[in-house]
């Protein structure tokens, strides 16, 4: 019975309601019709890219198969080519910078959103937002002149007689290197990091704070047991946001990384990242091979973050559950 | 609601009108105000002077218009093969695979020469060092890395040469400099050339790599004991140090407009109908031995006959008064009996 009266309520409302109020509901849908058009052209560019990456690069993936990932030869002569140093550098660079951004970033955030005054916090925050604006070619260009003579003269030596029994620490070192595509890569995020983090450190409840206060906890245990376990998905996010951003940025790790297609253990030695090769190589790739192939690198990359994305939502699902428990 | 509503209707109106320009753009040569637009992509080498060149030539003659893209020789070749510019450039010659690919027959056309230049940074030494070929092949096929290795003290007896590694920089990006560099290595030695070969980008055994000129040349500066290649002039205006190389009269000589116009006048008497030839290690007592035309690719076959007039009108004029201006910018001017030889070529432009 009862669906039956709602209907001819609605009917009879609609019989009475002001040509406005159908006018409204018009506007409605067109509104819900409009911005479902918006959301789908993102999934659809989206699938596009994927085909189209997917498509474009079948001369390599008839040729070399899986043993495009597994190769280790980059040869654009004898038309032979394998991804894995490539791979190799991205994950090694992106992993380093993530390793050195997220203390000092996650650290900085959680100085500004709870110790700093309010005042020093909001200008600190407006620069690092500045930071994030920076263009990458701008952040190369000073890690040429300064990042990299320092890792070499100063940083280099110290790591390699403090920590030279790993090979991680071994070999000569240019400055040149993973681990000054990593540091620059570090400071590019860091932007990131702190300013999501800190927006989202400053939006838990005041009452919990007051109450972790009021039980007698210092601002310091308040922050690091109550603040932070709040706001840890949101934290996580921006972690993940900051890797995503690491995986793909181009110009500056170019500029410092080396570009030198090898496997090597030490990061002191040159590497090479899938964005920076596609961006050096991709306007003189004259055979339809080298293109397929470079084509194929950003298959790989679009996979690799795609893969990174999901293991984020997973990553941030279990966390945020285990918090709810506590 | 209702204005959001034509806002809607008023922004899908203009997409759809959106269309009909891009159709237009396609022919702007044919507007009526008589402008000859002339479209070209390619190598970022010979950008500074042709851009010159097109500037000039637009004072000279207001109703042509030469608009050109430094994208890279190899972006150039695809657009001038698809047909998608009017014509394409070059540093390094089509291949015969990609001359057939191209619906037309595309003809090369040498406007300028350039040269290759080994550059170094070795704290200590200001003078020039002598290369010979076995050592420039050795440092990048990294055997030779010591800066006192026999095969460099032999020819630099004066030089108090350090007991030091060498650092080999080299281009990351795909380059026609790469080409010229590594098709003379190839010349010089035979393990090069079964090893690496020759291509704007290579594999290379040793070093790292630097994304353009200015890239390599960072790399060299601010690494201590660093060799790497340039271009010529970017090595002039940027005042790098580089050396002299043995060219294969046995005479260590500099990189010098002198020295690479001579290059090429060895070359000219046996050059190809073509043009496409490598002047790399090129005979005579004065050659710089790592030199390279570069060039203009133009379709045989222009349909619109204005356009044709245009792009013919250029060439001649290219090749009379636009050489007068190539040295100012540090390239060194087409030998007389090479221009002689593409104006005749001009004529077989249909």
């Amino acid at each position: 019975m009862q669906p039956t009266t709602t209907a001819t309520d609605r009917a009879d409302a609609r019989r009475r309601a002001p040509a406005f109020a159908r006018q409204m509901q018009n506007g409605d849908r067109i509104a819900h019709f409009t911005t479902f058009i918006f959301a789908g052209t993102i999934i659809l560019i989206t699938v596009f890219l994927f085909y189209e990456l997917y498509a474009s690069s079948y001369l390599t993936r008839e040729k070399f198969g899986w043993r495009f990932l597994t190769g280790t030869t980059w040869d654009p002569v004898a038309l032979e080519f394998g991804a894995l140093p490539f791979i190799y550098g991205t994950l090694v660079t992106s992993i380093l910078a993530l390793i050195i951004g997220v203390p000092l970033g996650v650290g900085a955030a959680i100085f500004l959103a709870e110790l700093a005054p309010m005042g020093i916090s909001a200008v600190l925050a407006f620069i690092i937002e500045l930071l994030a604006a920076v263009p990458s070619v701008i952040y190369g260009l000073l890690a040429i002149f300064t990042l990299v003579p320092f890792l070499r003269d100063y940083i280099a030596p110290v790591l390699e007689s403090a920590l030279g029994f790993l090979p991680l620490f071994q070999g000569a070192s240019y400055g040149f290197s993973l681990l000054a595509g990593g540091c620059i890569l570090a400071i590019m995020i860091l932007p990131f990091i702190i300013s999501i983090s800190r927006e989202v450190l400053l939006a838990v409840p005041r009452d919990q704070r007051e109450a972790s206060l009021a039980l007698g906890a210092t601002r310091w245990e308040t922050a690091w047991h109550i603040a932070v376990p709040n706001a840890k998905a949101g934290i996580m996010g921006s972690i993940f946001l900051a890797l995503a951003r690491a995986l793909g940025e181009t110009m500056a790790v170019t500029m410092v990384i080396g570009n030198a297609p090898r496997i090597n253990l030490s990061l002191f030695a040159p590497g090479y990242s899938i964005a920076a090769a596609i961006a050096n190589e991709f306007s003189e790739a004259t055979s339809n091979m080298h293109i397929s192939a470079l084509i194929e690198l950003g298959f790989v990359l679009f996979c690799i973050t795609i893969l990174v994305n999901a293991v984020a939502r997973l990553l941030i699902l279990t966390t945020t559950r285990k918090g709810a428990v506590v | 609601m209702k204005r959001v509503a034509s806002i809607l209707a008023l922004t899908l109106v203009c997409v759809g009108c959106s269309d009909n320009p891009k159709t237009d753009a396609a022919g702007p040569s044919d507007a009526p105000t008589g402008q000859i637009l002339i479209n070209g992509a390619g190598a970022t080498f010979p950008y500074p002077i042709y851009s010159k060149w097109f500037d000039q030539y637009h004072r000279l003659f207001p109703q042509i218009q030469m608009n050109y893209q430094s994208i890279g020789s190899g972006g150039g070749i695809r657009q001038v093969i698809e047909g998608t510019v009017d014509f394409g450039a070059t540093d390094s010659p089509m291949t015969d695979a990609q001359l057939t690919g191209a619906k037309t027959k595309i003809l090369h056309f040498p406007t300028v020469l350039g040269a290759v230049v080994p550059a170094y940074n070795i704290p200590g030494i200001s003078e020039e060092i002598n290369f010979t070929p076995e050592a420039l092949a050795g440092i990048f096929l990294g055997k030779i890395t010591k800066w006192n290795d026999p095969e460099l003290k032999r020819v630099n007896a004066a030089l108090n040469l350090p007991n030091k590694g060498i650092v080999v920089v080299h281009r990351s990006d795909g380059s026609g400099t790469t080409y010229v560099w590594t098709d003379y290595l190839a010349k010089v030695n035979p393990e090069w050339k079964s090893k690496v070969g020759i291509n704007t980008s290579v594999n290379w055994p040793a070093g790292l790599g630097g994304k353009g000129n200015e890239g390599v040349a960072g790399l060299i500066k601010q690494t201590p004991y660093s060799i790497g290649y340039l271009e010529f002039i970017y090595a002039i205006h940027n005042k790098m140090a580089y050396g002299k190389v043995r060219n294969s009269a046995d005479n260590f000589v500099k990189a010098e407009l002198a020295s690479v116009a001579a290059a090429a006048a060895r070359v000219v008497k046996t050059i190809p109908a073509d043009f496409r030839v490598s002047i790399t290690n090129a005979p005579g007592h004065d050659s710089y031995p790592i030199s390279s035309f570069t060039w203009l690719l133009i379709p045989s076959k222009i349909p619109d006959p204005a356009k044709k007039q245009a792009m013919t009108d250029f060439l001649h004029w290219m090749l009379d008064d636009g050489q007068e201006m190539v040295e100012t910018l540090a390239y060194a001017r087409l030998p007389k009996e090479l221009v002689d030889m593409e104006q005749k070529a001009i004529a077989s432009i249909e």
